[in-house]
């Protein structure tokens, strides 16, 4: 593998299915990735799009059964996650590579403090004293920014408001310095000033510790001004990646135009009467998706062609990929 | 009592919920959701309501619809104060306005089917004979943009978006002249968000309807309302015309809040303002100008006395001591 060892991240041809009563659900089907050292990744889609299972898929962290990777290689600093035992994994998991959830209340632990879940990690990956944990678990809070860390130590989660939970979470996620954090929507259960700060912190911070950040949201707005680099996912599939200007700029695939003309704006001028693009109708079910491109039926270009045969993810333009039978 | 031929005016409102002290202090202590709020809606314009959590919109939506009793403070629809009305004349009042919830989920009954769930506001209010009310259920589906064929279906066979629509065509179906939507479309894809907005428009213009648009999302709130009213702490602090409220914040909250809304733009190069500590309590309130520990430009007057909304533009009202 020398020549890809340059990326910190290479996902190559992951395919997560969930295996059901009603069938099978391809959540994640062919996605490929790639993240450098210190990048920042975006990964943008709609509820069921598989955005949140290609970021539990990393982490090893698919309800299994039902789910299951079925076929592909998630390399981290060169070696396959896949083929390491879970005894492996665990060593890496929140030491190497950390996660913070949406939900900063159910994604942490009710009955113990926060100074007792952030010196859990520590301990685990660390052989370090209970005193010593104690120290940096305040360490922690303050980086974060919590006001009086020493005394919040002691908290439980249902102290503390939203927004402290999350920066909680990221203390514990950054605790061991890992190499890359993976944000599932982190702050869209927050206000949005709060959500402000949020996202500035974890800027900040990526920036101090040289982190690589993967942030998976649906609004474009915090994509927009948080990441480097996009990758859109419908359907389980990549249908476009690119630089962020270049997304927004010049955006190739159908659905990511018609996510970008249905979103209402700020800073455009515009009279009340005037309505949204939206993209009609549904997702498909990931139950019993159509041959042929996924998004056919709501696609305003779409032709023959395209209910017959799935395009490719094709290079149009420099690191500018597209799946789309309009761009062959 | 004259209230300008406005459809819905609120004065000097409060709401204040008494939370019993589980210490030893006989003193009760109050959330005070709303505190001291007057606004006025026109028939079929549009008010944005935007706040953060606590800050009482949801309250205030509530208790125009009657299904809060005010603490203190008027509220008048078409010109009568309903503020003292008793549960028979409320529920004649219910006829003329309805109400959507954020959550399309939780506000569908799961063991009714969808035409009745359509159905049951004729049915309570007895409109119209059974065949009727049929023929309406099926027009509302229409409006709405669902299939007749799905009338006898369940919540659960929906989508989120679908709901939202079963939601709206109930609170359309005994012809309201107010429609208090509490975040329609905060639980919804982007893409929905969008086809279900839209719907909400071609609505009003169909039926003349007032909308109070309670939601956070400054960007859904700016496409679809006429005037904006921005609340903090239960108290209302920036009132305008949609494009001047945008275009010429005057309230620190309000241009934080502005400041804080993504922009779907990755060139621009905003400078942003970053609000210290978190949204207080609607418990504690802080004194005078509830905003003044986070604002960037307090001064003494601030802390100790609550400022007014003032008309400092035609139409633009703001409270604030600068």
């Amino acid at each position: 593998m020398g020549s890809e060892d340059q990326y910190l991240l290479r996902i190559r041809d992951l395919h997560t299915y969930f295996f059901l009563d009603e069938g099978v659900v391809k959540a994640v089907d062919g996605v490929a990735l790639k993240l450098k050292e210190g990048e920042t990744l975006g990964i943008v889609g709609e509820s069921g799009c598989g955005k949140s299972v290609t970021a539990l898929s990393i982490m090893q962290l698919i309800p299994s059964p039902p789910g299951k990777i079925i076929k592909g290689e998630i390399y981290f600093e060169g070696t396959d996650l896949l083929t390491l035992s879970e005894a492996e994994m665990r060593k890496v998991r929140g030491r190497s590579i950390s996660m913070i959830f949406q939900e900063p209340m159910t994604s942490l632990n009710p009955v113990f403090t926060i100074g007792d879940q952030i010196s859990e990690i520590l301990q685990l990956h660390e052989k370090i004293s209970g005193k010593e944990a104690r120290e940096r678990s305040i360490e922690m809070l303050r980086m974060v920014r919590i006001p009086s860390p020493e005394r919040r130590v002691r908290d439980y989660p249902h102290h503390l408001s939203g927004g402290m939970r999350q920066r909680a979470m990221i203390a514990m996620a950054l605790a061991c310095g890992p190499k890359l954090m993976i944000a599932d929507e982190p702050t869209t259960a927050l206000d949005v000033t709060i959500q402000a700060q949020i996202l500035e912190l974890m800027i900040q911070l990526k920036r101090e510790k040289a982190m690589s950040l993967v942030l998976i949201t649906h609004n474009l707005g915090v994509i927009a001004e948080t990441v480097q680099s996009v990758v859109v996912m419908y359907a389980g599939r990549i249908v476009e990646s690119a630089e962020v200007r270049s997304i927004f700029a010049h955006p190739k695939h159908p659905y990511t135009q018609g996510l970008l003309n249905s979103i209402p704006r700020v800073d455009r001028d515009e009279t009340k009467k005037e309505r949204l693009e939206a993209i009609p109708g549904l997702v498909p079910s990931l139950l019993d998706l159509p041959e042929g491109c996924k998004f056919f039926e709501r696609c305003p270009n779409a032709f023959d062609r395209c209910s017959e045969k799935e395009p490719s993810l094709m290079e149009r333009g420099s690191g500018h990929f597209v799946r789309c039978w309009l761009h062959e | 009592m004259n209230t300008n031929g406005n459809l819905v005016e609120v004065r000097s409102l409060k709401k204040h919920f008494p939370i019993r002290s589980h210490l030893l202090f006989r003193e009760m202590i109050f959330v005070q959701a709303v505190d001291g709020v007057d606004l006025f809606i026109r028939q079929g314009e549009t008010l944005g309501l935007v706040g953060e959590s606590g800050c009482g919109k949801s309250t205030l939506g509530r208790l125009i619809l009657r299904l809060e009793e005010p603490t203190e403070g008027q509220i008048f629809f078409e010109g009568e104060e309903i503020g003292l009305y008793d549960s028979k004349r409320i529920r004649q009042l219910r006829r003329q306005m309805q109400i959507i919830f954020q959550d399309p989920y939780s506000s569908l009954n799961p063991r009714k089917t969808v035409g009745l769930i359509i159905e049951e506001p004729l049915i309570v209010h007895r409109v119209g004979s059974k065949k009727d009310r049929k023929d309406h259920v099926q027009r509302l589906m229409e409006v709405v943009g669902l299939r007749i064929e799905h009338m006898n279906r369940y919540p659960h066979e929906f989508s989120g978006g679908q709901r939202q629509r079963i939601a709206i065509a109930r609170a359309l179906a005994l012809n309201p002249k107010l429609i208090v939507a509490d975040e329609p479309v905060s639980a919804l894809d982007v893409s929905i968000q969008a086809q279900v907005l839209n719907l909400l428009e071609d609505l009003q213009q169909q039926f003349h309807l007032a909308y109070l648009f309670i939601a956070h999302d400054l960007s859904v709130v700016k496409h679809i309302s006429d005037r904006v009213a921005v609340m903090y702490l239960g108290r209302i602090v920036e009132l305008a015309q949609k494009k001047d409220l945008y275009s010429n914040p005057y309230h620190p909250y309000t241009q934080a809040l502005l400041s804080a809304n993504p922009i779907p733009d990755p060139t621009l190069n905003r400078k942003r303002i970053i609000l210290e500590g978190d949204v207080p309590s609607p418990i504690q309130p802080p004194s005078g100008c509830r905003f003044h520990p986070r604002c960037l430009y307090r001064s003494e007057v601030c802390a100790v006395e609550v400022p007014m909304l003032s008309e400092v533009e035609p139409g633009h009202w703001v409270a604030c001591h600068r």
